[in-house]
């Protein structure tokens, strides 16, 4: 996701000059192609997130479009106030692009689990949140928070995600993305916990259930007439997220379904359970200890199902 | 104008605004005074009839607690009307107590936390230079805020990048909140520490306008560093009993002896050439 995220914006520098790309000291290899290609548009602001993305927003209110770019939780919750008075305030067109959402980082320790996020980046009046669900929502994204004035954010994974859309037509932000339609239940995703979505549906068409399954690539602003829309027609909306269950995506979701009349769908929320994570792992078995995988989502589902 | 002039009319704004609002800062408005008079009225190329013109130098007030200065200094230079000055702190009020650039003509950055300003301008200032394009960013700081660790990753980067477009200002009144700052942490070496960092360093008295003025030509001048022009102030600089009395971080001047005297001492200070323009019935408003 982070190389497809490079390749695109050396597409988008190319076409424009004004295009800029800071690092915070990370990206060891991954940037390489955007520097040798485009090294005007480059720069590492060194190991002092605070400081880069104060220097963004003043970048950017030169003319520049600027992305910052960093791991895990430094270039969001490093310097949040920064992000918030100085770039959202200012509508400033600064793209703060995080590679590590989730668990990507897993055995890396707690410090560099990106579980609240989306929650606090949500918070924030005027930032665009963005979480791509494979390669392609990822182009898309990067393409679109280009074209988008003012602060956005996005949560990419980081690599071996899989190219589950073929193509995507008329991307927009704030508009979810039907991938399947099904019976009784839908299942909401955002970001890269995209592809257990996809194992937990063959895992429950064994099961003789077949859900409807929708991609959120974005956070903020939610996609509120689809939720509105599902929950007329399904009876549980699952929300599943590589995020702590508190403030981010399923909360999202719950703030529209909470202000509808009847008939409306419940909702199952899938998350991280307010907690931190103490042990290390690959993604893949962090997800599974924490309830987001594939096996756990599944075994929610049919719980819920069975009530 | 003479800045002396603009100067004693944001010293006596700024006693109304903050009498007028119950603010707060009223010591470190005064301090910062003769900096900003300076920059707005001889130096800055900044223009009321088209405050967003592509070319102006741009002005971040980091210390952005001193905000009444900056709004005297840009409604005495036609940004907007001077009556709105009394608004500062009301309810519905654009003009906040911290700067904001929000609908506020001439503005370019808002502050209120520290630490921000330098890193912005250094931003500005970089990406000018990305341009070719040839105006100054003046940052004015205080020293308190040097506290602030971003100040100083921001003193790096401009270093590294050699930003000699970039001059701040530190309006150094040795106080801070709740003491001096040499009680607090200390600066000192104060300069040296700048010099470290690469920067040109100039020390001045900041309340000497022809010491203010040679000090902004020589920063303008630089050829391939930043300068920081450290302005030796004093806090509460005009008012006797405000001066480098920490309890005017805060307090305003209330209403009987402190705002009479306040407004005394000022009128024995006043320029040729000007007019107090608050008559006698308006200072009870």
């Amino acid at each position: 996701m982070r190389d497809t995220f490079v390749k695109t914006l050396i597409d988008i520098g190319r076409n424009d000059k004004n295009v800029h790309l800071i690092t915070g000291d990370l990206g060891f290899g991954v940037l390489q192609p955007f520097k040798e290609l485009l090294p005007d548009q480059f720069t590492n602001a060194g190991i002092a997130e605070q400081n880069m993305t104060s220097f963004a927003a003043g970048m950017a209110l030169q003319g520049k479009t600027v992305y910052t770019y960093s791991i895990g939780n430094f270039p969001t919750l490093r310097c949040l106030e920064q992000i918030r008075n100085d770039c959202a305030y200012h509508n400033a067109n600064v793209k703060i692009v995080c590679v590590g959402g989730g668990f990507v980082y897993g055995s890396l320790g707690m410090s560099h689990h990106a579980t609240e996020d989306l929650a606090i980046m949500r918070a924030l009046p005027d930032v665009t949140v963005m979480a791509p669900g494979d390669l392609v929502e990822a182009e898309c994204a990067t393409r679109a928070i280009y074209e988008q004035q003012g602060t956005c954010y996005l949560r990419l994974g980081r690599g071996g995600e899989k190219r589950i859309h073929d193509k995507i037509d008329n991307f927009k932000i704030g508009k979810a993305i039907e991938i399947k339609r099904g019976e009784r239940i839908a299942i909401f995703s955002t970001g890269a916990i995209f592809d257990e979505i996809l194992e937990t549906s063959e895992l429950l068409k064994i099961s003789g259930i077949n859900p409807a399954i929708y991609t959120f690539p974005t956070v903020k602003p939610i996609d509120k007439n689809m939720i509105i829309e599902c929950a007329k027609r399904f009876e549980i909306i699952v929300t599943v997220e590589e995020h702590n269950i508190i403030g981010g995506f399923g909360s999202a979701v719950s703030e529209v379904l909470a202000e509808q009349s009847v008939p409306k769908a419940r909702q199952l929320r899938i998350g991280i359970n307010d907690m931190y994570s103490s042990i290390v792992g690959t993604q893949k078995y962090l997800r599974d200890i924490y309830g987001v995988s594939a096996h756990k989502i599944t075994a929610r589902i049919k719980d819920t199902l069975d009530e | 104008m003479k800045s002396e002039q603009l100067a004693w009319k944001i010293r006596r704004h700024a006693i109304e605004m903050t009498h007028i609002s119950h603010g707060s800062h009223i010591g470190s408005i005064l301090s910062v005074t003769d900096i900003v008079a300076v920059l707005y009225n001889d130096i800055a190329n900044v223009n009321p009839q088209d405050p967003k013109m592509a070319e102006r130098d741009r002005i971040i007030l980091s210390k952005g607690h001193a905000g009444a200065a900056i709004y005297a200094a840009l409604a005495e230079t036609g940004f907007f009307d001077i009556s709105e000055l009394k608004t500062h702190y009301a309810d519905g009020s654009r003009l906040s107590g911290h700067v904001s650039h929000k609908g506020i003509p001439g503005v370019d950055f808002s502050t209120g936390s520290l630490g921000h300003g330098l890193s912005v301008a250094a931003g500005m200032a970089y990406g000018a230079k990305k341009d070719h394009r040839e105006h100054k960013v003046y940052v004015i700081c205080g020293d308190g805020e040097c506290d602030e660790g971003t100040v100083w990753e921001a003193a790096m980067v401009a270093n590294n990048y050699g930003l000699n477009n970039l001059i701040a200002v530190i309006d150094h009144n040795k106080m801070q909140s709740l003491d001096f700052c040499e009680n607090t942490i200390k600066l000192e070496p104060f300069a040296d520490k700048w010099k470290a960092f690469g920067w040109n360093v100039i020390n001045i008295d900041g309340h000497d306008h022809f010491e203010l003025k040679n000090a902004f030509l020589i920063a303008k001048a630089s050829k391939s560093k930043p300068t920081v022009i450290i302005a030796n102030t004093i806090k509460g600089k005009g008012i006797s009993f405000m001066e480098n009395n920490i309890l005017w971080h805060y307090r305003y001047p209330h209403d009987g002896e402190e705002y009479d005297s306040a407004i005394a001492e000022l009128k024995e200070q006043m320029p040729a050439g000007i007019t107090d323009r608050y008559r006698a019935e308006e200072q009870k408003l």
